[in-house]
Formats: structure tokens, sequence, C-alpha cells
């Protein structure tokens, strides 16, 4: 009975992050939604009894896979504006910073 | 405006029937560990048969082992060509005495518990993959652990830091060795008349971190392929973000 209520309270949590990260559309924030919604999977996953399935959903779902897109966002930004720099001749502060 | 407004009409009724069929469907499941499976009552028959307290590493590991070798596969395959495409091109330049944007301005209750996790969460991650036969766990997750814990590094101290705790040679060869491993240790079981990827090492005693038998080793196998490939990959996109940069002079 407490299982159920836990794993029905856990279902609609993940519902609700699950909800957010896809209405999150700046994607630097929508990676640390991703991750908090990861972390409700992987509390999920050990109420239904696969704590072996919740450790890696932690470890690559709430660290890696988020990390992964805050990097690229982070790659790209710079790439774009080292381009606007270029097309400011008087500005070329960039390779310092 | 008509277009749009039947648009998100059409999402409206498709995400609603969608829900209906999920919570029909949820309603339909046997509830949690009460209904005997024919599968199940096999495989745990077939996991204590060869003294693996782990169910699941049985199956992976053991009595679908072929399948854990193709998992494994497209991991290796994944990392590596995620490794491929992030290599530094002619137009890119690497950033030789800067070492990239360290968390330089991190609060420092941060670099705190980034160094205090770091040693505990590589142990777990060791004992993970160790005891993949006698608890949930094993070589996938045990590697995720690990490679992730490791990257404490990053949050500890700066990516110069994290360079040094992280030779990437290493790791390279780690992976070639966890992936050859897995394969080499189901070619040993031709050698003593068994099929390939066949558990025929003495199994032990049912609980005992040395039971299982090849199950123990091929964890072995896949946790270090599994950590040294997320290693890897997390380098290239570290390495990408921080320290290259395209090269913006027209000087050759």
């Amino acid at each position: 009975m407490i299982a159920d209520v836990l794993v029905g309270v856990l279902l609609i949590a993940t519902a609700i992050t699950g909800t957010a990260v896809a209405l999150t559309r700046e994607p630097m924030r929508q990676a640390l939604v991703l991750s908090a919604y990861g972390l409700v999977l992987g509390v999920l996953m050990v109420a239904l009894q696969a704590p072996d399935v919740a450790l890696a959903q932690i470890g690559i779902g709430t660290a890696i896979v988020p990390l992964l897109v805050v990097l690229t966002v982070a790659k790209v930004d710079r790439e774009l504006s080292a381009r606007e720099d270029e097309t400011e001749p008087d500005e070329a502060g960039e390779r310092e910073g | 405006m008509t277009r749009l407004a039947a648009s998100r009409l059409l999402l409206a009724v498709g995400g609603l029937g969608t829900a209906v069929l999920l919570l029909l469907a949820f309603g339909g499941l046997p509830d949690l560990g009460d209904v005997p499976h024919p599968y199940a009552d096999r495989a745990v028959q077939a996991a204590l048969g060869h003294d693996t307290a782990n169910v699941v590493s049985s199956v992976n590991f053991d009595q679908r082992a072929f399948d854990t070798l193709g998992e494994e596969f497209v991991m290796l395959a994944a990392a590596v060509s995620a490794v491929l495409l992030l290599r530094r091109f002619h137009d890119e330049e690497q950033d030789a005495h800067d070492l990239g944007y360290g968390p330089r301005d991190v609060w420092s209750a941060a670099h705190l518990v980034g160094f205090a996790l770091l040693a505990p969460t590589i142990l777990v991650g060791l004992y993970v993959v160790a005891h993949g036969a006698v608890s949930p766990g094993g070589g996938f997750q045990g590697g995720a652990v690990l490679a992730t814990g490791l990257h404490l590094a990053y949050l500890a101290g700066d990516y110069s830091i994290l360079r040094r705790v992280r030779p990437l040679a290493v790791f390279d060869m780690a992976e070639a060795i966890g992936a050859a491993g897995f394969v080499l240790l189901g070619i040993s079981a031709l050698f003593v008349g068994d099929p390939f990827l066949a558990n025929w090492l003495p199994t032990g005693t049912l609980g005992d971190l040395a039971s299982a038998g090849m199950v123990e080793l091929f964890n072995v196998a896949v946790g270090m392929e599994v950590a040294s490939a997320l290693v890897l990959l997390l380098a290239k996109f570290l390495d990408q973000a921080l320290v290259v940069r395209r090269d913006t002079d027209e000087s050759p």
C-alpha cells in the first residue's frame, strides 16, 4: 500500500519534471531541468526495486548527459561571440580573455 | 490562426488519447513483485545453479552474455565515433598556456564537496564493479559511477587538475583492453570445450565476492570499458568547450 503510494507520487513527479524539461526552451536551463528529471527518474527506479538501473541512470542521466549539453552550449556560444568579434575589426581582445 | 488552432486541437486530442491509453495500460500491469513469471522463475533457477546472487548479472553476463557483448560494442562504437568527430581540425588550435576556463569563481562550498566526494565516489564505483555478481550493480553501473566520480576533480580544482588525474593514454588503452578482454574471456571457454561466452570457471559459494565464475571477470571487463569510454567522451567535449578555439588569425 505504502509502496503503491510512493510509486504513484514518483510517477506524478516524473510526469511533472518531464513536462518541465519539454517546456524549458533555453538549452542551458533545459540541461539543468533535465538533470532534476533524471534524479526523480532514478528515485522512481529505486522505488520499483531496480537499484542497479537507478545507479546508471543517476550517473549518466543526471550528470553526464546534462554536462555534455552544457559544454556544447558553452562551445557554441563562444564560437558565435568569436564570430561577432571578427566582424568588428577594432575588437581583438577575445584571445586574451 | 486557424492552422495554429487546428494544430493545437490535434495536439490536445493526441495528448489526451495517449494519456488515457497509458493510464489504461498501467492499470493492467501486474502488481510489483507479485505475479510469478515463467521467465523470471527460470532465470532465478539458472542464476542459483551458477551461484550468482545477483540474478540480473547472471542474465547479463551468463545466461545472455552474447547480448551484453553486443551492448558493449555499441558503447565502444558510440564513444569512438564521438571522439573521432570531436578531434581537433586544422583550423582549430589548442590553448597551450591557458588550460581552459576552470571553475575558478565557483563557490568554495562546491570545491569542498568535490574534494570530499572524489575518493568515496571512486571507491563506490570500484565496489559496485567488484560486487557485480553479488549485489545490485555491475560493470555498466560501476563504470558510470567511476567516470562520473573522476570528474569531481574538475569541481574540486580546475581543468589542469582533472587532466593530471585523468591520463588519456591510459584510458585509451583501458577501453581497448576492456572491450577486447570481454571477447577473449568469451573465447577462453572454447579451450575447455564449452561454447563461446560459457561460464566455465568454478562458481564458488553463493554470495561470496569470488563467486559466479566468469560473471565476475566479465563485469570487470565491462567496467573498464564503460568507465574509459565515458571518460574519453567527456574529455573530448571538455577539450572542445574549454581549450580548443578556432584559429581566427589568417596567418599560417
